[in-house]
C-alpha cells in the first residue's frame, strides 16, 4: 500500500469541511478565526499534494503566500476582536447587531 | 508501509485537533488543539519532501499565530467557557452539519467523479486544469533542496507577488495599530444599553 495524492486530498477535504462547520456553529470570534486557520491549512495540504503530483514547485510557492496572508489576516482579525471587546464586555458574534436595520 | 503509518498517525492528530477546535468549550483548549493540527500538517509536509514549508508551518503557525491567539485570550480575560449545550438559533447546528456534509460531498465528488481519476496518469493535470507538465525549470528536482527550489521560484517568477505581500504585511501592521489605538478614554464607553459596566 502506498500513500498517493488522493489520500492527502481526501484528508484536506475532510479538514476543510470541519473548519467550515466550526465556522458556522461557534459564536466566539476567536474560535471562528481558528476555524478559518483550519480551512487555510486544509488548502495548504492540497497545494503540496498537487505540487508533488504535478512535479511543479508553484504549489509550494502558493503555500508560502497563503502563510503570509494568514499571518496578516490574524493580525487584523485579532485587533478587531480587541477593539470590539473594549466596547462590549461579552465576546459573541450574536451581540454585534448594531447594523441591524 | 512506514509512509502509511506516518500518514495515518498524522491524519488522526490533524482531525482530532480540528475536532478539539470546534468542540472545546474553553478557548485556550481550542488554541492548544489548533497547535496539534498544525504539527500534524507539518508532518505531512515533511512526508511530501516540503521540508522548508514544514519548518515555516511550525514557526509561523504553531509559534507566532497560536501565541497571538493565546495572547489575546489571556490579555482580554476572555477565557470563560462557552456553553455549547444551548443553541441560540433554532436549527443552526443541524443546518451547519448539513451544509458541511454537502460541501464535503461536493469536494469529494469533484475529486473522484470528474476526469480520468486522480491517481491515474494525467489525473492531477485534468483536475487542476493545467495544460501539460510545466516547463523543466519549475520541476521539482531531487538533487536540489526544497528551499533552493522555493527561493528560485519565489524570487524569479513571483517577485512581484513577493513585494505585494511585503506591502500587505505593512498595511496589516498599520491597520492593527490604528484599530487598537487608545483614543483617550473613549474605549470605556459601553455602547450597549443594558450591558454590564466594566
Amino acid at each position: 500500500m502506498e500513500v498517493t495524492a488522493s489520500w492527502y486530498l481526501v484528508l484536506s477535504a475532510v479538514l476543510f469541511a470541519m473548519g467550515f462547520v466550526g465556522l458556522l456553529v461557534r459564536r466566539n470570534p476567536l474560535i471562528m478565526f481558528m476555524c478559518i486557520e483550519l480551512m487555510l491549512n486544509a488548502v495548504n495540504i492540497s497545494f503540496v499534494a498537487f505540487s508533488n503530483a504535478l512535479d511543479d514547485v508553484a504549489g509550494r510557492t502558493a503555500v508560502f503566500f497563503v502563510l503570509v496572508v494568514a499571518a496578516a489576516e490574524v493580525v487584523v482579525g485579532l485587533s478587531l476582536v480587541v477593539a470590539l471587546l473594549r466596547r462590549r464586555p461579552s465576546l459573541s458574534v450574536d451581540d454585534l447587531t448594531s447594523l441591524r436595520g | 508501509m512506514v509512509d502509511v503509518i506516518v500518514f495515518a498517525v498524522s491524519a488522526l492528530i490533524i482531525l482530532g485537533g480540528a475536532l478539539g477546535v470546534i468542540l472545546s468549550r474553553h478557548s485556550v483548549h481550542a488554541a492548544l488543539s489548533l497547535i496539534a493540527t498544525f504539527f500534524g500538517v507539518a508532518v505531512l509536509f515533511v512526508q511530501q519532501q516540503a521540508h522548508f514549508l514544514a519548518v515555516v508551518q511550525v514557526v509561523v503557525y504553531a509559534g507566532a499565530i497560536v501565541v497571538l491567539f493565546l495572547f489575546v485570550i489571556m490579555l482580554l480575560g476572555v477565557d470563560r467557557t462557552e456553553d455549547l449545550a444551548e443553541e441560540p438559533l433554532a436549527g443552526q447546528r443541524a443546518t451547519a452539519l448539513l451544509l458541511g456534509g454537502m460541501l464535503l460531498a461536493l469536494i469529494l465528488g469533484g475529486l473522484f467523479l470528474s476526469g480520468p481519476g486522480l491517481d491515474t496518469e494525467g489525473g492531477a493535470l485534468a483536475l487542476t486544469g493545467q495544460s501539460s507538465q510545466t516547463a523543466s525549470v519549475r520541476q521539482l528536482d531531487e538533487s536540489q533542496s526544497d528551499i533552493d527550489l522555493l527561493a528560485d521560484d519565489l524570487f524569479t517568477r513571483n517577485v512581484l507577488s513577493f513585494e505585494a505581500t511585503a506591502l500587505l504585511l505593512t498595511i496589516a501592521t498599520v491597520g492593527a495599530v490604528v484599530l487598537v489605538r487608545n483614543r483617550g478614554g473613549e474605549d470605556l464607553v459601553v455602547d450597549e444599553p443594558g450591558s454590564a459596566k466594566r
